[in-house]
């Protein structure tokens, strides 16, 4: 070493004027619940089982978001829509259960793409923190759209977006 | 000394305790405070506002841990280690001028608990035991990493105090006293001894770091190869102790440094302000606080800029490094003082 390095001093004061400069930088943190970071317009997160215009489910359980889904988080059990209940479900086949293990799920969107009834969407809801894993399994009582506090899901379905999905061209981008 | 004396000493020495306690309570946060900002942080912000109530609840949470004693500890030593480190670094706090002297009617009243002659050898012997709590903590606890942080202390702090003193003989030169009142009041309108003696401050404050067991002079308890180094074995209040005396010793250091070196109490132009005297005392005490606490940041400075030397460039920096130029330091204020008589 050099007797300017033996010495330590100049390497400890170009050092502490490094922290120093550091001590009054604006900090980067953020205080998360009362902060929270701006998400980008087409987050993908907690997934909604949207209803129609008449308030019926539109989800009538042919499964492809099941198969599409690549982590297998998806399961149903379909029912047949008895006479009468055609003010709750659309079609005459439904989901008696849906579920989405919230563990299990990605967040790719696939069940959103392979839904040929627009009743899966991705919403840029944040999915709540458990202290078990069982609450993570959500059921169509949080799935599914209430009818007095209907999910807008329009910030990622613009017109751009249905078009593309309508495009053959592009189904391999599924 | 009369009563009134008596009563003013019991009611200072009271506030000095309390006050002692909370700077180092509040260094602790300050410490990971400032530790957060120099790393881009925002440090504790949850207890109170701004995470003021955090020492309270780091000082709850540590009384509410299981104490644990091991089975193969000496039970007693185990004990006594931390309350000597306790013990020795609130002691130091009675020779320290705080103030200059207050009136209250017609009494006078000095803001120094005990002006020793021997002052300065007083804060030193005070130091020297503060190494037993540490050493007898490491020796009791039976545990190969806290005997070896226990060793690493006494021979880093046998090393440093050394050069410590060595830098205090060529300050006695200066000042041809050994009391710290003296040594304040000579300082009195800014003749401070950082102008005479900056080698020297350079020594002493070097010497502090590892006096204090700061960073980058941890040694003794060097987290990545000692686990805690002495205190290993330690919980609850009694690792508390431990951690808090080290706070306890960076105030008292701190405060040391500032009057030895940057005139205590005594505040540049105060004589031209024209006020009372007592009015004088309390903004000399503030500023000697402002001061202190200006060291306390340096130590926090410091620790969060420098990585821990290596063992060998420790014993290499103390006995090669600051002892001879402690020994020059020495020479230089004695043949100065020499020559300087001679004419």
């Amino acid at each position: 070493m050099t007797f300017m390095e033996r010495i330590y001093v100049p390497a400890i004061l170009k050092g502490m004027s490094i922290t120093i400069t550091h001590f009054f930088r604006k900090k980067t943190t953020i205080n998360y619940p009362e902060e929270k970071r701006e998400f980008s317009k087409v987050y993908r997160g907690q997934h909604v089982l949207k209803r129609d215009d008449e308030g019926r489910e539109r989800c009538t359980a042919c499964g492809l978001c099941a198969v599409a889904c690549p982590a297998e988080a998806i399961t149903m059990v379909a029912a047949e829509r008895k006479p009468g209940e055609e003010h709750l479900y659309r079609e005459e086949k439904y989901a008696a259960i849906y579920e989405i293990n919230m563990l299990r799920c990605i967040y790719c969107g696939d069940c959103e793409d392979a839904c040929p009834k627009e009743a899966i969407f991705l919403t840029d809801r944040i999915v709540a923190s458990q202290y078990e894993r069982m609450p993570f399994v959500y059921g169509k009582d949080i799935l599914v759209e209430p009818m007095d506090l209907r999910v807008d899901i329009s910030a990622r379905q613009t017109s751009a977006v249905h078009d593309f999905k309508k495009n053959k061209a592009f189904a391999h981008n599924r | 000394m009369d009563f009134s004396t008596l009563i003013f000493k019991a009611i200072f020495l009271f506030i000095i305790l309390l006050v002692t306690l909370v700077v180092a309570m509040y260094s602790t946060y300050a410490e990971r405070k400032v530790a957060a900002f120099m790393q881009d942080r925002n440090g504790p912000n949850r207890a109170g506002p701004f995470g003021l109530l955090q020492p309270l609840a780091d000082g709850l949470k540590m009384f509410m841990k299981e104490e644990i004693i091991p089975l193969t500890a000496n039970k007693y030593l185990f004990i006594l280690g931390p309350s000597i480190a306790m013990t020795t670094a609130l002691l130091t706090g009675v020779v320290i001028p705080w103030g200059d002297t207050l009136t209250i009617g017609d009494h006078v009243y000095s803001l120094q608990m005990a002006d020793l002659n021997i002052g300065i050898l007083y804060v030193f012997a005070m130091v020297s035991i503060g190494v037993y709590g540490i050493m007898i903590g490491g020796w009791a606890s039976n545990n190969k990493y806290a005997l070896l942080g226990a060793i690493r202390a006494a021979s880093q702090m046998i090393s440093y105090e050394l050069a410590m003193g060595m830098s205090i003989i060529a300050l006695v030169l200066t000042t041809g006293s050994l009391s710290l009142h003296d040594i304040v009041a000579q300082q009195h309108g800014m003749h401070w001894n950082i102008f005479y003696q900056p080698l020297g401050f350079f020594i002493f404050l070097t010497c502090a770091f590892a006096e204090t067991n700061r960073a980058p002079f941890d040694l003794p308890e060097c987290e990545t190869e000692l686990i805690g180094g002495y205190h290993t074995e330690y919980s609850s209040m009694k690792l508390g102790f431990y951690l808090f005396a080290e706070y306890v010793n960076m105030f008292i250091s701190s405060a040391v440094i500032a009057t030895l070196y940057f005139g205590g109490y005594n505040m540049p132009f105060i004589d031209q302000l024209g006020l009372s005297s007592n009015a004088v005392t309390f903004i000399g005490m503030g500023f000697f606080f402002i001061k202190i606490f200006a060291f306390i940041f340096l130590f926090m400075w410091i620790r969060w800029t420098l990585p821990r030397f290596r063992y060998d460039q420790l014993m290499n920096m103390g006995w090669k490094g600051l002892i001879p130029l402690a020994i020059f330091n020495i020479l230089a204020t004695g043949a100065y003082y020499f020559f300087t008589s001679l004419k």
